[in-house]
Order: C-alpha cells, then sequence, then structure tokens
C-alpha cells in the first residue's frame, strides 16, 4: 500500500483525513483512486484534459516527480506521496 | 465581507511577526504561513513563520514559497497538533486586495493574508478566502 499525504486545503474532501492509503503502481494510480473515492477533490487536482494542474505538484518522498517519471513514476509498497499546492502570487 | 466565512482571530503575536516581516522585507514581498486551529465558530492563528521568498527576479512584485517549504510546513504541523490554515504576503506600495496572481493558484479553504507596506510601514492588512467560485471574498480579520 502507498500512502498519500492530503495538503490541509484539501481536506475538506477527506472527511478531514490527512492520510489515503491505497494500492497503486504509478503515482497517477495513486491519485485516480483517490478521486474516485472522494467526491469534488478531482476537480483541484486535474484539468479538463485529464493532466495535473499546473498549481498542483506532486512529491515522491522529497523529490518532485517532474524530476522522475511525473505522474507515470513508479511506486513501491510503503512509498508516501505527497501532494503539493504551489504558493505563489504577488501585487501585479 | 463574506460571512459565509468563519471569523479569523489572529493573535496579536502572530500578526506583529507578520507586519514586522512585510516592513523588513520592504521594497520586496514578503510571505510565510499561519498556524493554529478551527473550532465550530472560529479560526484562531496562533503562529506565524516566515518563509523564503525564493521568487527568481524581481520580488518587489512576485513571491514563490518552494514545494519543499510547503511540506515542511505540513510537517511541522502535524507535529505541533496544529492546523496550517493559511499563507500571509506583502503587496508593497499596493493595496491588500488579491491580484490576478493570486487568484490563479489560490486553493480552497486557505485563509490569505495580505500585508499593504508604504515606505512609511504597514499601512493596513486584510484577508481573503476562496469561493466555491473560485473568485476571492474578503473574511473578518479580529487580532486579539
Amino acid at each position: 500500500m502507498a500512502t498519500l499525504i492530503i495538503p490541509t486545503p484539501l481536506r475538506k474532501f477527506t472527511g478531514g483525513e490527512s492520510i489515503y492509503t491505497a494500492s497503486a503502481s504509478t503515482v497517477k494510480e495513486l491519485l485516480v483512486a483517490l478521486y474516485t473515492s472522494h467526491d469534488g477533490i478531482k476537480k483541484h487536482l486535474f484539468d479538463d484534459e485529464g493532466e495535473l494542474r499546473s498549481f498542483i505538484r506532486v512529491y515522491l518522498g522529497d523529490e518532485d516527480i517532474n524530476e522522475l517519471e511525473g505522474v507515470d513514476t513508479k511506486l513501491e509498497d510503503r512509498d508516501e506521496v505527497s501532494i503539493i499546492p504551489a504558493i505563489a502570487g504577488g501585487s501585479k | 465581507m463574506n460571512d459565509q466565512f468563519l471569523p479569523l482571530n489572529v493573535a496579536e503575536s502572530a500578526m506583529t511577526e507578520m507586519r514586522n516581516h512585510g516592513e523588513e522585507a520592504f521594497p520586496n514581498e514578503c510571505c510565510g504561513f499561519f498556524y493554529g486551529e478551527e473550532t465550530d465558530g472560529e479560526r484562531i492563528v496562533t503562529l506565524a513563520k516566515r518563509i523564503e521568498n525564493v521568487k527568481e527576479g524581481d520580488q518587489r512584485r512576485r513571491f514563490e514559497i518552494s514545494g519543499k517549504d510547503y511540506l515542511a510546513a505540513e510537517r511541522f504541523a502535524a507535529r505541533e497538533g496544529l492546523s496550517l490554515l493559511g499563507i500571509y504576503h506583502s503587496h508593497p506600495v499596493h493595496p491588500a486586495i488579491p491580484s490576478e496572481h493570486d487568484l490563479a493558484v489560490a486553493m480552497p479553504w486557505f485563509s490569505y493574508i495580505i500585508v499593504s507596506v508604504e515606505p512609511s510601514g504597514v499601512d493596513h492588512v486584510r484577508s481573503w478566502q476562496l469561493t466555491p467560485e473560485r473568485e476571492f471574498d474578503e473574511e473578518r480579520l479580529v487580532v486579539n
């Protein structure tokens, strides 16, 4: 089972739970398992074309999956994956 | 003012930290996280922590927090039994109103505190939350 850490602002979709676990062989499988079992969370993670939203990053352990194989990054038992909202902005 | 949101009650020490950070970073934008708890009737901010603005280029109009710092903030909250309630940043010589850049990456549920800073010091502070329609509405900000 892989573990997925839910960021605080998305926990309203997981009944307040910070951790979700599922059997998944890739990061994408884990994210799909999450949104098929939790209504409302999908649109905050994926756009209409099924791509990860630009302001959502995913880490495997302490590493950005963009430095690995993206959502196709393979998972092993007890891997820890984190959803990380990009935090940015500015006045103009 | 949107009464759908819980009032945001900020401890004076946390507010002082955010204001001081805004003034010290001037003319650049500062940024950081704040923590506390949410009860049935209010959000209580007990702690603000400064985070490095990692935006490359001109930091007078932009800020960015690294993924690693975000991950560390979530882990800190879990370890301390606190909730990560939101993000603060400053708008140097600009009102504390969210910009399109703030809106583009905003998350639901988080409170977004903006500190407006003039050369003479902090001018005003306001707090915002995203609505289900992905627009920002102001929330009531109280300093205790």
